[in-house]
């Protein structure tokens, strides 16, 4: 369903992707790892068209969205995308920072918006706490929202740029769950993680950036228990 | 801290009564300063208060500047000729603030066709902030009456709220335009993977929070503008400053002068201890 080919992308002289190329089937979970600076916020921001690539392509369904000039609008509806830092909108309720996207997107009124986005937040286990704003809940809550913030326009795709990297401790196993349980309902989802465990346990693919090349990609038994490259071996061995 | 005190302090926390060595150590030291406040400044009202007195021409000014008589006899008109000041500042600050909003977002467009639009909020600003207000309340009050224009069209009223409009809303433009680019940009991008359009963006998430991150700014902009109300009194309403002006050549004495001071005080100081009040506050919020 999505499909990387050959894509580059360089920040002044620094060439942060050198040549990406990745599918993800639908359904499927794509762990992205890497040591910092490898690149892994920068592939997943040019998938959702927050930065413009210098060459290749990007296919979502057959269709070229990294075509230079086309409206990312449209495109970015159909792909989520949860930061590290949450991003809330700080003067919005919960509730409010769901709906504003459906409401202005899709141009639906609160009311008829409201026992999806009721039925979301229950889903996650936030049913109340739909009228607190941002600074009043915890970091856990917080990422939780961003997620059924992202959730809320029906996406295709989902992109995590490691969530969990801002939370204390023993707050990240409530955001893994959430991504647990859409993983259970099929979601495709492309996360840029360091919850190693957690990736060995669920996806179907884990890429291992270095240096903005996809040095090693497989199945995690492949790549957790026998990678094949040096530099996979000593990345994984400095990390676990 | 030790891991005792640290529980020690929890402890006080859920009941208050005993108060902490802390506590009674930081009471101790407001209370000396408290004093030494006092004293100090007793002492230099006292110097002042028999000092001053002494001065040679004390009686003459005592007399032109702080004559109860004439302050008693002025001071009701010239709280009536204020209503002007507030009148005309009261209908100064909607435009104010919607030119103002127009401008800088003029300036933040990225649209090449609305270049023209940028430019010209460049120049509004640049224009505008280099100029004295007096001279634009001159060049407005004076110069667009002279074309000979119908009534009302040549009151000096309009032209004067005019001057003070185009003045200030380019301050203020770029008082909302540092605020719009004080918000970070992970915002618009959470807003922009979302798929809502840049005017979206800016309508309901950037502007919102930009706006409140600039209030204590503009409210030091409006305590300005109360007084820049004033300069009007050169090219001819009569408000608070001329009817100061017009009784001191009336009863050839200052004190209406210090009534007016007097009146511009009791409106701008509870002024600015509100806004330093809200700067203090979001300075707490944002730490
Ligand atoms: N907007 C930017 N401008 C310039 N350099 C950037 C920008 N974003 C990222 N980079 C650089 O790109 C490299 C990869 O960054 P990033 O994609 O954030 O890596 P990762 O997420 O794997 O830690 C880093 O060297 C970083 O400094
Ligand atoms: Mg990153």
């Amino acid at each position: 369903m999505l499909d990387l080919r050959d894509v580059t992308k360089s920040f002044g002289g620094n060439r942060v992707l050198d040549g990406i190329s990745l599918t993800v089937e639908r359904g499927e979970m794509v762990c992205l790892i890497g040591a910092s600076g490898s690149g892994k916020s920068t592939l997943l921001r040019c998938i959702n068209l927050l930065e413009p690539i210098d060459d290749g392509a990007v296919f979502l369904d057959g269709q070229d969205i990294s075509e230079p000039g086309l409206n990312p609008d449209p495109v970015r509806r159909r792909i989520g995308m949860v930061f590290q830092s949450y991003n809330l909108f700080p003067h919005m309720t919960a509730e409010e920072n769901v709906m504003l996207a459906p409401r202005r997107v899709h141009g639906k009124s609160r009311e008829a918006l409201r026992p999806k986005v009721t039925e979301l937040f229950t889903r996650f286990g936030l049913a109340d706490r739909m009228q607190h704003f941002p600074d009043q809940l915890s970091g856990g809550q917080q990422q939780r929202v961003a997620i059924v913030r992202a959730l809320a326009m029906r996406p295709e795709i989902m992109l995590f740029d490691e969530i969990t990297s801002a939370l204390d401790p023993e707050l990240v196993g409530e955001v893994l769950d959430v991504l647990r349980q859409l993983r259970s309902e099929g979601m495709t989802m492309v996360l840029a993680t360091h919850e190693m465990k957690f990736a060995a346990e669920l996806a179907d693919k884990i890429c291992f950036l270095d240096a903005g090349r996809i040095a090693e990609q497989g199945p995690p038994s492949e790549i957790f228990k026998a990678p094949k490259k040096d530099r996979t071996r000593a990345f994984l061995a400095r990390i676990l | 801290m030790t891991l005792q005190e640290k529980t020690d302090g929890a402890a006080a926390a859920a009941a208050p009564p005993r108060r902490t060595r802390r506590q009674a150590y930081e009471t101790r030291v407001r209370r000396r300063s408290n004093t030494v406040a006092a004293v100090s400044t007793a002492l230099v009202v006292l110097a002042i208060v028999t000092l001053v007195p002494m001065a040679p021409g004390w009686e003459a000014v005592k007399k032109s500047f702080f004559n109860a008589e004439v302050f008693a006899q002025t001071f009701p008109r010239l709280v009536q000729a204020f209503l002007w000041d507030i009148a005309i500042f009261a209908w100064s600050v909607p435009l104010i603030t919607v030119i103002a909003l127009a401008i800088a977002l003029a300036r933040d467009t990225r649209n090449p066709a609305l270049f023209p639009l940028r430019l010209f909020g460049i120049l509004y600003t640049d224009i505008f902030r280099g100029i004295p207000v007096i001279l634009v309340v001159y060049l407005i009050g004076f110069g667009i009456p002279g074309l000979g224009l119908p009534r009302p069209w040549n009151s000096p009223y309009i032209w004067g709220t005019v001057a003070l409009v185009l003045t200030y809303s380019a301050y203020v433009a770029e008082i909302f335009r540092s605020g719009i680019e004080s918000i970070h940009d992970s915002q618009r991008a959470a807003a922009s993977s979302l798929g809502l359009s840049q005017s979206d963006t800016m309508r309901f998430v950037v502007l919102p929070q930009a706006i409140r991150r600039v209030v204590p700014a503009n409210m030091n902009m409006l305590i300005a503008l109360q007084k820049d109300v004033a300069l009007l009194s050169f090219i001819g309403p009569v408000e608070v400053l001329r009817q100061a002006g017009v009784f001191k050549s009336l009863l050839a004495n200052f004190t209406p002068y210090v009534g007016a001071a007097l009146i511009f005080l009791s409106v701008t100081i509870p002024a600015t201890r509100y806004a330093d009040y809200l700067i203090a506050r979001q300075r707490r919020e944002r730490s």
